[in-house]
């Protein structure tokens, strides 16, 4: 069903729930997810009191939903139920940052840029891109686990999974458990930290996280070079990539069909050897593009030096955005938002495979991502007719279908992250996926009663 | 709990119909030769013994076994440290060796596409024509496998900086263990819903058989340096170590051994380390030509101010396989000043080695057993060899019992008990000790989910097993598997 639940039964909040945690009041409009209505928000201030309130929600069969600053909370399809909203930011202190260790371990509800000053303090720095849109505090700590977003330094240092080492989770029916640790080497048991990374709320609660973190480089350059059609951006990009110059990052950025692509390298380091490599980079591309286009190579130093500590965790390019347009508030996203991932060999027909599908609907997308890690969003603007962006998708998934070559049975994937009400009534938001009766046991043996967060994943998981 | 009678001569030939004749081992003798891995002190015979071809016929025995309930072991190259291989007496050990082929190397997205008996070094020696390696190293990389090393979650030397297998590992096709081809991820590292390849790799062969494996390949670095440092302290050692890491360099690789580790690489293979060291520091610097000369400054100037007395630096792959082979053969060579000896794998955080190697000095001489020191400083991972000899009665158990000391020290630090040889048999009897019994039961759920019979390497891992298929705390009846009497409760 389109609607949203009705809030009028919500009189009162439950005895159990205030009793299991000390701030809990009944949900006003604004609190809804993905356009379904919440009754009842908590605020735990630890996992204790977040476990308390977990077995009080189980007590009472509520669905659960947890939420970090919001920026990300549409993200997903909608959920069955929103009983309850558990919203993580009273749990919002850094419990230890081992500088030493290059090791932090902070609670969920932590704003990232909060953390960032923290780590910026002693040079160091968590090497995860935070949201462009997610306001004041850059989005919390769980709430980038839990959507494993990821930005331009994905390229090198991966996602949130890759750089999360221990995670203390409270499953639904209340149960604390931890994995990892706080060291960065550890194969002792399994790695629940994996499973949560992505899950969007879907097996349980985050409440805290351990991350391995990295020196914060003294400089930063990004070169960028502007190619005429797919096939140069696709060979600017494999130069990069090939190279031994160790970008931290390569984007691509296409925000019309009639626009140049721009693809950028970030590299970062001393101030010396980041000056040294882009001369290098430079004279790479140009040597690589001559005669195929009129490529130009200009450096941009849009990166402050160490000492700026607020910027530290921003996207680490400004329009490279992975959460996608945004409303003008700032406060969330308003179009569609559609995660595309491929073999990054395979850049050109990804590319020519997103606009003939948009040609097709006469839509005209913005594409940027990590072209060279394999990741592109696109963005469809708030606009855009739902039939048409649902045929996009739709035209998109089968020409990515076609990329298949022999063993794995597919190489590429279109999610639409979120997306205004219209749209996601007419789309299927997570399109095949694989080994989804895997991902169902998963979710079965997690959370058998199917309250956290339901309906929101993939496969209705 | 399992039915011993299963494996007898109809299983014997159905599986020889799926894999061939020559494929399926019966004889006690032969048996015998897959009786451990690399982990000696553990050791059965496996019931049987089958070596697929294919991911197809891998998955044709795993459906005989999970129809007569029979638990079955995959097995690579056998190299594993501790006991996750260890076949099992009323159990089949499915042997993944005779699928190695390198199916496909794909430069332009930098991938590769194996079967699990390729060995590690076969990777990056494939990838080598088009510039680029595999990055994760384990010391035994010429001869483990890539599926052993997804199923633990290898690292190596040079993890510090180019992370463990999860880091590299973006595909996998698997038979789960109920006998079903399927594939977890894509190969991009992206694929939709949640990261079964991250949660697959490292449990140890409890949630599957690994058939294929997606690999990330990267680039070649530019310019390599090794530079060894000799001190006459392993405090001197230390304290070079955590400058290096706070001048904000990440070098590819930082080990360290101390006398004892010296003088048997000396006895073993003659690696003439600088006369008198009390602690030898191998620093290994990758990347651009020009950083990795600025890097190498810094790094020696840090030794030096730090007392080394000695700094050699490689320059090409011949000096630095020289500076490497003391260590790499550290393990081994330790059996040259002693009949027998326990390697550990503990971590603690880096900041916390100088007084953890303290007590472990302290420990030692108190009980007067020997304790050889090599590990990878960079990130705490310890492997202290504990020396005895196994002729001497009560010798064993007393290099147990400190070897068990220096488990618990890791964790008092707030560390690991296995940085990257993995629980398998050995340590599982440590796990309750780092872990609690819901963050125990919570991690079982997984195996659940994969595992519900529980008959795909059992016994591994967790010092007890959960019974799956119970909702905890709404117990209503006997487990259907208790009340027909196939398996016990326990």
């Amino acid at each position: 069903m389109a609607s949203a639940d009705s809030s009028s039964t919500a009189g009162s909040v439950p005895a159990e729930l205030s009793s299991a945690c000390e701030d809990v009041t009944l949900a006003s409009a604004a609190d809804a997810v993905g356009g379904r209505q919440a009754r009842y928000v908590a605020a735990p201030a630890s996992t204790a009191e977040a476990a308390a309130l977990l077995r009080a929600a189980s007590g009472l069969g509520l669905t659960v939903v947890p939420r970090g600053s919001g920026s990300r909370l549409d993200w997903g399809a909608r959920p069955t139920g929103c009983d309850l909203i558990v919203d993580t930011r009273r749990m919002d202190q850094v419990v230890e940052h081992a500088a030493g260790d290059l090791v932090v371990t902070v609670q969920a509800g932590t704003g990232l840029h909060d953390l960032a000053k923290v780590l910026a303090a002693a040079g160091q720095r968590l090497a995860l891109d935070s949201p462009a849109n997610a306001g004041s505090t850059g989005g919390t700590v769980g709430g980038l686990i839990a959507t494993g977003a990821a930005g331009p330094l994905r390229y090198r240092y991966g996602a949130p999974r890759d750089l999360l080492i221990g995670i203390t989770v409270v499953r639904a029916d209340g149960t604390v458990a931890r994995s990892g640790g706080k060291v960065v080497k550890n194969v002792a048991g399994y790695d629940i930290g994996k499973l949560f990374a992505g899950s969007l709320g879907t097996l349980g609660l985050i409440t805290d996280a351990t991350f391995r973190l990295h020196p914060r480089p003294e400089a930063a350059a990004w070169v960028t070079l502007d190619c005429p059609d797919s096939a140069s951006a696709a060979a600017a990009v494999r130069t990069v990539a090939d190279s031994p110059l160790t970008p931290s990052a390569i984007e691509l950025d296409w925000p019309s069909a009639a626009q140049p692509i721009s693809v950028s390298a970030l590299l970062e380091g001393d101030t010396d050897s980041v000056s040294g490599r882009a001369d290098r980079l430079g004279e790479l591309l140009e040597r690589a593009t001559a005669g195929q286009s009129s490529a130009q190579t200009k450096r941009a130093d849009d990166r402050p030096g160490p000492r700026a500590p607020a910027d530290a965790h921003e996207e680490s390019k400004p329009g490279a955005s992975p959460s996608g347009p945004v409303d003008a508030d700032g406060r969330g996203p308003s179009g569609t938002l559609v995660r595309v991932a491929f073999w990054a060999g395979q850049l050109t027909a990804v590319l020519t495979a997103i606009r003939a599908a948009a040609d097709a609907v006469a839509l005209d997308p913005g594409i940027c991502g990590s072209a060279a890690a394999g990741v592109l969003d696109v963005s469809v603007p708030a606009s855009a007719a739902a039939v048409a962006v649902a045929d996009f998708v739709a035209v998109l998934r089968a020409g990515l279908e076609g990329l298949a070559d022999g063993l794995p049975p597919s190489r590429a994937s279109a999610v639409v992250l979120c997306a205004p009400p219209a749209v996601r009534d007419a789309v299927d938001m997570w399109g095949p996926v694989p080994s989804l009766a895997l991902m169902r046991a998963v979710k079965d043996q997690f959370d058998p009663g199917h309250r956290m967060a339901p309906g929101r994943f993939a496969g209705g998981i | 709990m399992y039915d011993t009678s299963a494996i007898d001569d109809r299983l014997a030939v159905r599986l020889a119909r799926i894999c061939g004749a020559d494929a399926v081992i019966t004889d006690p003798q032969q048996l015998r030769t897959y009786e451990c891995d690399g982990l000696t002190a553990h050791r059965c015979s496996p019931g049987l013994v089958v070596l697929p071809q294919s991911a197809e016929q891998v998955a044709a025995v795993v459906r005989e076994c999970a129809a007569r309930r029979i638990p079955f072991v995959a097995r690579g190259s056998g190299t594993g440290l501790s006991g996750g291989a260890l076949p099992r007496a009323d159990g089949v050990l499915i042997v993944t060796s005779k699928m190695r082929r390198i199916i496909a190397i794909d430069p332009a997205s930098r991938r590769a596409l194996v079967e699990p008996g390729v060995t590690n070094l076969a990777v990056s020696k494939a990838a080598e024509p088009y510039g680029l390696f595999y990055a994760p190293d384990p010391s035994s990389q010429v001869v483990c496998s890539v599926g052993g090393n997804v199923a633990e979650n290898s690292g190596g030397a040079h993890c510090l900086k180019h992370g463990f297998t999860v880091h590299h590992v973006t595909g996998l096709q698997i038979v789960t263990p109920q006998g079903e081809l399927t594939w977890l991820g894509d190969g991009t590292g992206a694929a939709p819903g949640y990261d079964l390849v991250g949660a697959f790799t490292g449990s140890e062969g409890t949630l599957g058989i690994v058939t294929k494996i997606i690999v990330k390949l990267t680039p070649i670095p530019e310019a390599v340096t090794t530079l060894l440092a000799a001190f006459t302290t392993m405090g001197a050692g230390g304290a070079a170590v955590s400058a290096i890491i706070g001048s904000g360099i990440l070098p590819g690789a930082i080990e360290m051994m101390d006398a004892l580790a010296i003088e048997a690489a000396e006895a073993a293979v003659n690696c003439r380390y600088p006369e008198g060291a009390g602690a030898v520091l191998i620093v290994e610097l990758d990347g651009p030509a020009a950083d990795v000369e600025a890097q190498t400054a810094t790094v020696r100037a840090i030794c030096t101010a730090e007392g080394a007395y000695e700094i050699r630096a490689a320059r090409d792959a011949a000096e630095r396989a020289a500076i490497w082979t003391g260590r790499k053969s550290a393990f081994a060579a330790v059996g040259r000043i002693s009949p027998a000896y326990i390697v550990q794998d503990g971590v603690v955080p880096r900041t916390a080695l100088p007084r953890v190697l303290d007590r472990i000095s302290e420990l030692s001489a108190e009980r007067g057993i020997r304790v050889a020191n090599v590990f990878h400083a960079g990130d705490g991972n310890l492997h202290p060899l504990v020396l005895f000899d196994d002729t001497v009665p009560g010798e064993q158990e007393a290099a147990e019992k400190l070897s068990g000391m220096i488990l618990d020290l890791c964790i008092e630090h707030g560390g690991s008990i296995t940085g990257e040889h993995g629980v398998g048999v050995d340590k599982s009897r440590y796990m309750p000790r780092m872990f609690g019994a819901d963050d125990l039961d919570t991690m079982q759920l997984l195996r659940c989910a994969f595992d519900p019979g529980s008959l795909c390497n059992p016994g591994k891992v967790f010092p007890t097993p959960r019974l799956c298929g119970e909702v905890p705390g709404v117990r209503r009846a006997p487990h259907p598997l208790v009340a027909s009497g196939l398996i016990d409760q326990f």
